[in-house]
């Protein structure tokens, strides 16, 4: 299993398991944030052991610099690796759809996005093309971005997709769940769901807040269709955000 | 079931009637669709490679997997791509659906199909356009088996990404047309249900003369989503669910079926529902701990007891007790009746024998039994 710098496996590495060729799905809520799956994520895509891998990151959410501080203290230098062409980050903040001339420009940009991703990766030698993650923070703001067009940005999730199962590369997106949560049939989220090859939400504990335990992951795997591993499996543990790792754990396994 | 399904597509259409066409429908609480969906789409295959089926080729609509994924399947199931008459054909609206990949001329070098699809899978690229994608379908089955008498099959991998791109109303009329089409053996299609309005599943399941559908087996009552939330254990491999499977005949005849599915590392399978289970589909008789129905020899027992009174009219003399005989009859009585029964040896016959204890039995309590008679 590849995961980063040679650190013992945590139950959410053996939960997720490999990621080549997969959409990893990972939802949070307003009173539980997943952001530090996803610096886990950044952190195990870069790690030294893989030295061929790339990462392309898509920020829709924070600047260079905030990602930049929050890895340097996980042991992990950003603009170093972006100097060394392995992370390609694109700032997507100011990043808008053009709305007036109806949906052909507007998805033109979208359009355009992954054509540069395309190209980012098709520059890579061969041998580094299937050890590339693509990671988007967060879809949720993608589809602002996108003027509330989600069928455009399920369209480029769908072309994002088709890059891992042509190239093997991996692709991680980021969502909030609660705020589909309400509407009536919340079919942007599912339609990601049944997309995703892992699916990772972080939820508050059900028994209300405790001071050591932080809030339950439910990563549900559906496996491999070539049969590798098993088929179909949820697994659920607590977490502990501390002020460089996170501590996994099953419930009740602590004092 | 899933047996009596395939056979159905296997056998394809009779002469002046619709193509039998099928629904598969799953759920995010129970995902197992697509490997229903790929265990009906090999079984087909083999069948056709085995010249079994009715229709000599299959058109394999690729909506949500690549066709090189599905070529790998195939081929893990051992069916040969290799034989002479060719024998299907994937129409790849999953690589580039809406010709985004057109555009970008800088990188079109960049992919290159795997697996040597190429001869067998053809790339479309305007999912929007649902007429072209329907003549499409029809030529490249005429191409498959010829200009002959020869049927060919179409399935659709998921009906749900269909609709995604184009209205309700053009995609059920994409697969009613198929399933008219007289050169259409069968066809069948995935979908997912709650992606959809209830009306648009309806839709479909009227189409079809057949529906499967993969539910779990604690369905929440409001449908209400979310099951995996939180699990009960902190890890399973819940790889079951419920199997159902609606038969509509031509004469509006409706059957019902379940079966419990297993999705497994092999594949899926498939076995009858536990006999619990299966008592609750045969009637609706609560489940409770008492036994509430007869065996067989409970019910002759039954038959053969002679109430108080029945033997009344078979010669012997009519007693009614008054309530006023004295102890001694009481006594008389107490020997012939089972003497009776010794001598004419009928221990096949149940009997109610009641022997009173004696004439000053209390009654219950010695409050007036007719103390609320309103009179």
């Amino acid at each position: 299993m590849e995961h980063g710098g040679g650190a013992p496996s945590t139950l959410l590495d053996q939960a997720i398991g490999t990621l080549a060729g997969r959409l990893l799905l990972v939802q949070d809520s307003v009173e539980t944030s997943a952001a530090f799956l996803l610096h886990h994520l950044l952190k195990r895509s870069l790690s030294p052991h893989s030295s061929y891998a790339a990462v392309v990151f898509l920020s829709f959410a924070h600047p260079f610099s905030h990602y930049d501080r929050i890895l340097r203290k996980l042991g992990c230098n950003l603009a170093a690796q972006r100097d060394n062409n392995r992370l390609f980050f694109f700032d997507m903040l100011i990043w808008e759809c053009p709305d007036e001339e109806g949906e052909k420009t507007s998805g033109g940009s979208l359009i355009s996005l992954f054509g540069k991703i395309r190209k980012v990766i098709s520059a890579l030698p061969q041998e580094r093309k299937n050890s590339v993650t693509i990671m988007i923070d967060d879809v949720s703001l993608m589809e602002v971005a996108a003027r509330g067009s989600t069928n455009l940005v399920l369209d480029f999730l769908h072309y994002c997709h088709t890059l891992t199962s042509e190239l093997g590369c991996s692709l991680v997106a980021f969502t909030h769940e609660d705020i589909y949560s309400s509407t009536e049939a919340p079919a942007f989220i599912l339609q990601m769901e049944y997309l995703a090859g892992i699916l990772v939400k972080a939820e508050p504990l059900s028994t209300g807040l405790a001071k050591d335990v932080h809030g339950q992951l439910t990563v549900l795997n559906r496996g491999r269709y070539d049969g590798h591993g098993s088929k179909y499996k949820i697994s659920n543990f607590h977490f502990k955000v501390k002020e460089n790792s996170v501590e996994y754990f099953y419930p009740g396994s602590r004092t | 079931m899933a047996d009596s399904i395939c056979r159905a597509l296997r056998d394809g259409a009779l002469e002046g009637e619709h193509a039998p066409a099928l629904t598969i429908k799953d759920s995010t609480a129970s995902p197992f669709g697509f490997d229903v969906y790929s265990y009906v789409l090999s079984q087909l295959c083999s069948n056709i490679l085995a010249g079994k089926s009715q229709s000599r080729g299959l058109v394999l609509v690729a909506f949500s997997r690549s066709p090189s994924f599905y070529i790998d399947l195939l081929k893990r199931r051992g069916l040969d791509f290799a034989s002479s008459p060719k024998w299907i054909h994937i129409l790849d609206c999953y690589t580039d659906p809406l010709g985004w990949k057109d555009g970008l001329v800088e990188c079109a070098s960049a992919t290159s199909p795997s697996h040597g699809a190429s001869n067998i899978a053809t790339a479309y690229k305007n999912v929007k356009d649902v007429n072209k994608l329907l003549s499409m379908i029809v030529e490249l089955g005429q191409g498959l088996v010829g200009q002959g008498k020869f049927r060919f099959c179409a399935a659709i991998d998921s009906v749900s990404e269909m609709l995604r791109h184009s209205s309700l109303s053009s995609v059920s009329g994409l697969v009613s047309n198929l399933r008219s089409h007289d050169r259409v053996s069968s066809i069948f299609w995935l979908l997912h249900s709650d992606l959809h309005q209830d009306r648009v599943i309806a839709a479909f399941e009227y189409i079809s003369s057949m529906v499967a559908s993969v539910e779990p087996f604690n369905q929440y009552a409001n449908g209400q989503r979310g099951n995996i939330n939180t699990p009960s254990l902190p890890e399973q491999n819940s790889a079951k669910g419920k199997f159902s499977v609606r038969f509509k005949r031509r004469n509006g005849r409706v059957r019902v079926v379940c079966e419990e599915l297993h999705a497994e590392q092999s594949g899926i399978n498939f076995t009858s529902l536990s006999p619990e289970d299966g008592v609750m589909n045969q009637g609706l008789i609560p489940k409770v701990q008492f036994s509430l129905q007869l065996t067989e020899k409970e019910r002759i027992d039954r038959a053969n007891v002679v109430l108080p009174f029945e033997h009344q009219g078979n010669g012997k003399l009519i007693q009614i007790y008054d309530g006023r005989r004295s102890l001694a009859d009481a006594n008389d009585e107490e020997t012939p009746v089972p003497a009776k029964k010794s001598e004419t040896n009928e221990s096949s016959k149940g009997e109610i024998i009641y022997f009173r204890d004696s004439e000053d039995e209390m009654p219950d309590s010695d409050e007036d039994p007719d103390d609320d008679l309103d009179i």
